[in-house]
């Protein structure tokens, strides 16, 4: 009974300036020292996967851009593959390298984004500021390839919506070099500030075996040492031919300790990784079609006739999504759509990173991991309208129960 | 409207309800240098207490239909609810859903619509200046 004289539970959320999104954690804490985390996530569940199922190929493909609005070409991406796959559909070389800048311009811009968000809450928003200026400039090159700011809309089954035109090309290469010229001084703030390095250092550690055994994916995975990349291990599109290797704090002459600060350079690695991808792949795309099928009839026609199962994979700014798709000959929509996102495998390695930290850290270690809810929040019970919680105990009995209802 | 209507700073509160974070980071590019509305007055604050704008990004979801109804009520009065997105204005894609409540308007009382998936900073500056105008309203009728 001394125990609950000293301990404490705070709760964290759904709606809380510390998080960017609607999540909730309840801390146990003792003093400033964290002793353990709960985290209630489903705030952001919109039921996509049902709509998908009730919509055309085409409808679905927009409503899986909007699954996530700063991964916008990742799902999109996944589902194109999964898609044709399931079809049978062959992708122009041309397309499969726009589709591979576009997303490597998409991780560009991500990861500054987490580079500003993670200074903030530290508390240095003059790095904040610095971030997103620079920022801007990824999003004025993907405005003018793609004529968005967010949601691109470039990958359709076959191909992509757009093409790259000569006139465009310089201003990218102008981007590349833009950002290469500032490097030095981005990395220069982030890494050799006493007061970014104060704060990061040691704090949120995540293990290598603990990143192992709770199948953590993305930067927070490599930051822990593990070299994991779908690029890398499961080459797909272009990325074969690229050489690109999974990139951990080793890369930069650092010992691998799995924190905050890891972290942050891993990221940072990984922005100059894209540039050197996006600028390989201006060199090397050839000219030819950008789709299998130009008109839209006749591909909406082909998927009618459809039918098999397919899985696409992709490395998004925060690790592997997996979309998982089954179409059926005659059914317009597909009659499974399974959406697998980064965020759902870097949840549990959130309590190790959590533990024994102190209340003030909250922020940065719960931004870390760059969590996205709203890719994430893929399984919501509602009965009657009320929302409600599946415990695993109840899961485990309906699994039971299907199974002794299929052996009958 | 010119600039010379800011009579005072304007602080928001920023409330996502089910958004994709596409409008979510438009807003905080509105908030950083090229756009950079600090130089209004306008600025993001951490409780709805202290807010005299709500923006409301996203459809809502059943589970956030509650807590916005409650930010709402938090919120001191004059206020004015700026909904920011197509979802959000009219759920958008997100129909014929088990877990969408619905569009915001029928959850809270909405003053100004800022369409576009996702919106420009530029059109939520838009959107933030109406809500000004509408805060002002009552002001300038005293005065007369």
């Amino acid at each position: 009974m001394e125990e609950t004289r000293t301990t404490f539970e705070i709760p964290v959320g759904p709606v809380h300036p510390a998080l960017k999104e609607n999540i909730r954690f309840t801390f146990r804490v003792e003093g400033e020292r964290i002793l353990g985390v709960d985290v209630k996530p489903g705030f952001v569940h919109r039921g996509i996967e049902y709509m998908g199922m009730r919509r055309n190929l085409i409808q679905v493909l927009y409503l899986s851009e909007r699954i996530c609005g700063i991964c916008s070409i990742s799902h999109p991406i996944v589902l194109v593959q999964a898609v044709e796959q399931a079809a049978g559909i062959e992708v122009p070389p041309r397309a499969q390298y726009i589709r591979v800048i576009v997303s490597e311009l998409e991780r560009l811009h991500s990861h500054l984004l987490w580079a500003g968000v993670a200074a903030h809450e530290l508390g240095f928003d003059t790095l904040l500021h610095l971030s997103w200026k620079v920022r801007e400039a990824v999003m004025d090159i993907l405005e003018e390839l793609t004529g968005n700011r967010v949601d691109y809309a470039i990958p359709i089954y076959g191909g992509v919506r757009r093409d790259i035109s000569p006139e465009q090309m310089p201003k990218v290469s102008e981007m590349i070099r833009y950002y290469r010229g500032l490097f030095e001084e981005l990395s220069d703030t982030f890494l050799r500030d006493p007061s970014v390095e104060a704060r990061t250092r040691n704090v949120g550690v995540l293990e290598p075996e603990e990143a192992h055994e709770l199948l953590a994916v993305g930067p927070t995975a490599r930051a822990s040492g593990l070299r994991k990349d779908v690029r890398q291990d499961w080459p797909y599109l272009v990325y074969g031919d690229m050489d690109v290797r999974a990139l951990t704090p080793e890369d930069h002459g650092l010992e691998v300790r799995g924190d905050v600060f890891d972290k942050i350079v891993v990221r940072l690695l990984e922005v100059a990784q894209s540039l050197d991808l996006i600028e390989r792949c201006m060199e090397e795309m050839p000219d030819g079609e950008i789709t299998s099928f130009p008109k839209l009839p006749a591909l909406l026609a082909h998927l009618k006739k459809a039918e098999g199962e397919g899985i696409g994979r992709h490395e998004a700014p925060r690790g592997e999504v997996i979309h998982y798709v089954r179409l059926e000959a005659g059914q317009e929509g597909p009659s499974v759509w399974k959406v697998k996102a980064p965020t759902y495998s870097n949840l549990m390695p959130w309590v190790p990173m959590f533990e024994d930290q102190e209340i003030a850290d909250i922020p940065i270690i719960a931004a870390s991991i760059d969590p996205c809810m709203c890719c994430m929040d893929r399984v919501h019970v509602v009965r009657s309208g009320r929302p409600e919680e599946w415990t695993k105990q109840e899961l485990l009995r309906r699994s039971w129960e299907k199974t002794r209802r299929l052996c009958g | 409207m010119s600039l010379s209507a800011f009579k005072r700073a304007l602080w928001v509160f920023h409330v996502p309800t089910g958004s994709c974070n596409g409008c979510d980071i438009e807003i905080v590019a509105a908030l950083t240098p090229r756009y950079d509305v600090e130089r209004f007055g306008i600025m993001l604050v951490g409780t709805p207490r202290h807010a005299d704008v709500l923006l409301v990004t996203g459809t809502v979801t059943r589970p956030m239909a509650e807590r916005l109804r409650r930010i709402y009520e938090q919120t001191p009065d004059p206020k004015a609810v700026v909904v920011v997105g197509g979802c959000g204005s009219t759920s958008g894609v997100f129909y014929e859903s088990y877990n969408v409540a619905g569009p915001v308007d029928e959850i809270i009382p909405v003053d100004v619509y800022v369409p576009g998936c996702p919106v420009r900073p530029e059109a939520i500056i838009d959107g933030v200046v109406k809500a000004v105008a509408k805060l002002e309203r009552p002001v300038a009728k005293e005065r007369t």
